[in-house]
């Protein structure tokens, strides 16, 4: 490659790059705005020290409508992600067992919960859901999640699965243990890289959630994602930045530790 | 493998299918069939709804079982509510002619007239026939009217009134905005999952963490923070401002808008872009490209009749990917999109949640649907595994 073709794609990922980190990265500051606006003061940009201030920290922290919005995400996602990573698990284990041809369409099947467009899945589920007094419920807004959610854990599930070794369980069998031992104590480690990722994921969705459970959810019932969204939308508060940065901050600890998690269990499965 | 083996794969999987077909299955076949599936006017007017299917020459009035079956139904209608309830449907199908029943209702629980007493529109079959559209169970009218159809009077199928034609111009919009997106993400995409591909390990992971951190930040989030960034006041124009570049007078309006939708939406489904193309490129074997160099092919023909033709399939992977999220995208555009950046999704989510107008939202739907299907259709005969370009 040429030395003005090097740089140029240089430059161009650099540019991508600050497109991609920028925009997340800008709000942390704005956050410790002293001042109801979604813009810096002239103070902060002097780095004065009385220009920036956690008056929005203390207002979340102490707002009533925050909480419970806290409290609804993580009991939705409390219930959506283990339900989600088992029927995820349990589906990726049965896929293997499948003919390819028909792995291909079940496949498909699973996965197109993700494909079609989520104001569509909304729709539908908000007129199946009316009749059924599933509606203006958390029932219904766990179950729609759950949809949503399954096929991330198929997908990482299947993905670890791709790379086991059939031999390791007949090894198993030879040994005398039976198919459930076996399961318990050779299938199951090799997957828990993969149902861990998955649950993940799973947790991910249903806390990010927003179209559906805007349909669906009633004023009582409003989620971190529906609570930013009336921020944004209805009072510009700069509440919603601390949030956002929370959300970013706990976000990095996750994936971190899930790094971590990663690196550990891979180590520990060598020796 | 042997079949007890695809037996046991089957009841694993079963759980999931249950799940599957009760709240994802059953939900879309529920909002196809509540596109062309309504039975609240005939539920309402049951008599009129049984006796209007048995008339049959609809130039002349029909017989007079009908009309006693209608006063019946209007004088049953006791509950103030459900009167109403008929007369917003029926206005909203054709304006008038739910007063007409609303008066009607009123005068004949008052006194005994006849319906033909109360008002001369009852002698006029145009109005029967529109009533009886209405009370049949099963109606074509969401689907027209989703792309800017109606029936007139006689039942033929016209053109919307010129004011009154919005979807057909929102789902073109909506294909618009989904077409710029995938162009630019591919612009944009190409270079860097290129890069990325390419980079030595420690570069490649601070690449793969810029990527990622978006990919797993809440779409809330994001949005958020390019309302921070765009706005009259936010940080793009203070600092254009501040440089001089523009005037405090000139800022630009990048949000609320076309614009604003447009950026937001390239910002959101880049990552989808860029991971699967980068991945194809690795998995790329390096001596075609040694070949090619070797016998001679400049860098430029190279990348032209080797690389790029190779990362085709990572390029229309990612591509089709973002094209199809960005036809059913929600979130962005009601919260930036402003007016000119709306799309057939805000129309279905006004439907449900302010107009409740369902029937229409699920033509919408259905329509939408429909034309994601035909695209995957399109999409998966372009994206077979690419051939060298010989």
């Amino acid at each position: 490659m040429t030395r003005t073709g090097y740089w140029t794609l240089q430059s161009i990922t650099f540019l991508v790059a600050a497109f991609l980190l920028l925009p997340i990265l800008v709000i942390i500051p704005l956050s410790f705005n002293p001042e109801p606006y979604f813009s810096f003061t002239r103070k902060m940009v002097m780095l004065d020290p009385d220009g920036w201030s956690l008056r929005w920290y203390r207002e979340v922290l102490q707002s009533a409508q925050w909480r419970l919005a806290f409290r609804n995400s993580v009991t939705i996602a409390a219930i959506v992600t283990p339900v989600a990573t088992a029927l995820g698990t349990c589906a990726a284990l049965g896929l293997r067992h499948l003919p390819s041809r028909q792995r291909a369409i079940v496949t498909l099947l699973i996965s197109s919960p993700l494909v079609v467009p989520v104001i569509i899945v909304a729709t539908g589920t908000y007129l199946f859901f009316a009749p059924l007094g599933l509606t203006q419920s958390l029932t219904g807004i766990v179950l729609a999640h759950i949809i949503l959610a399954a096929p991330f854990v198929v997908i990482t599930v299947s993905s670890t699965l791709t790379t086991f070794d059939e031999r390791l369980l007949r090894a198993a069998a030879t040994l005398g243990a039976s198919p459930i031992r076996a399961f318990f104590r050779v299938t199951l480690p090799l997957m828990v890289q993969g149902i861990l990722a998955g649950a993940l994921f799973a947790f991910a969705t249903s806390f990010d959630e927003a179209v559906v459970t805007l349909f669906l959810a009633r004023y009582d019932q409003r989620t971190v994602p529906l609570q930013m969204w009336s921020g944004v939308r209805d009072q510009l508060s700069p509440a919603v930045l601390v949030v956002a940065s929370l959300l970013v901050l706990s976000m990095s600890v996750i994936v971190v530790a899930a790094k971590i998690v990663e690196t550990f269990l891979s180590r520990r499965g060598r020796t | 493998m042997t079949r007890p083996y695809a037996r046991s794969g089957w009841a694993l999987l079963l759980p999931l299918f249950f799940f599957i077909a009760a709240f994802f299955v059953a939900p879309i076949g529920a909002m196809l069939i509540k596109s062309v599936y309504d039975p609240e006017v005939a539920s309402l007017l049951p008599a009129t709804s049984r006796s209007l299917v048995h008339w049959q020459d609809e130039t002349l009035l029909p017989s007079s079982p009908a009309f006693d079956a209608l006063a019946d139904d209007l004088r049953a209608l006791d509950r103030d509510d459900h009167v109403s309830q008929l007369g917003l449907r029926m206005n909203r199908l054709q304006p008038g002619l739910g007063d007409l029943l609303q008066r009607s209702a009123l005068k004949l629980h008052h006194d005994g007239t006849k319906l033909g007493d109360i008002d001369a529109q009852w002698s006029d079959p145009a109005t029967w026939r529109t009533l009886k559209t209405a009370t049949s169970v099963f109606t074509p009218r969401y689907l027209l009217n989703a792309v800017d159809l109606v029936l007139d009077k006689d039942g033929s199928v016209i053109r919307q009134p010129e004011e009154r034609q919005i979807y057909v111009r929102l789902f073109v919009r909506t294909i618009a905005v989904a077409v710029i997106v995938t162009l630019f993400c591919v612009a944009l995409g190409y270079p860097f999952a290129y890069v990325l591909a390419s980079a030595r390990r420690g570069y490649r992971t601070l690449l793969l963490f810029v990527v990622l951190m978006p990919f797993w930040t809440s779409l809330l989030v994001r949005t958020t923070a390019w309302i921070v960034l765009l706005q009259r006041r936010g940080v793009i124009n203070e600092v254009l401002v501040a440089a001089h570049v523009i005037a405090d007078n000139e800022r630009f309006a990048l949000i609320y808008n076309f614009t604003g939708t447009i950026i937001v939406m390239v910002y959101v489904l880049l990552p989808f872009f860029v991971l699967p193309l980068q991945a194809v490129m690795r998995g790329m074997p390096p001596q075609y490209v040694r070949a090619a160099e070797s016998l001679g092919g400049n860098p430029s023909r190279v990348f032209r009749r080797i690389y790029l033709p190779m990362t085709m399939p990572g390029v229309a992977a990612g591509a089709s990917l973002v094209f199809i999220l960005s036809l059913g995208y929600y979130v962005t555009p009601a919260l930036v999109g402003g007016r000119t950046g709306q799309l057939i999704s805000n129309q279905i989510a006004y439907h449900i949640q302010t107009s409740l107008n369902w029937g229409m939202a699920a033509a919408l739907g259905s329509i939408l649907l429909l034309v994601v299907i035909m695209i995957c259709f399109v999409l998966s005969r372009f994206a077979r595994p690419g051939r060298l370009a010989s």
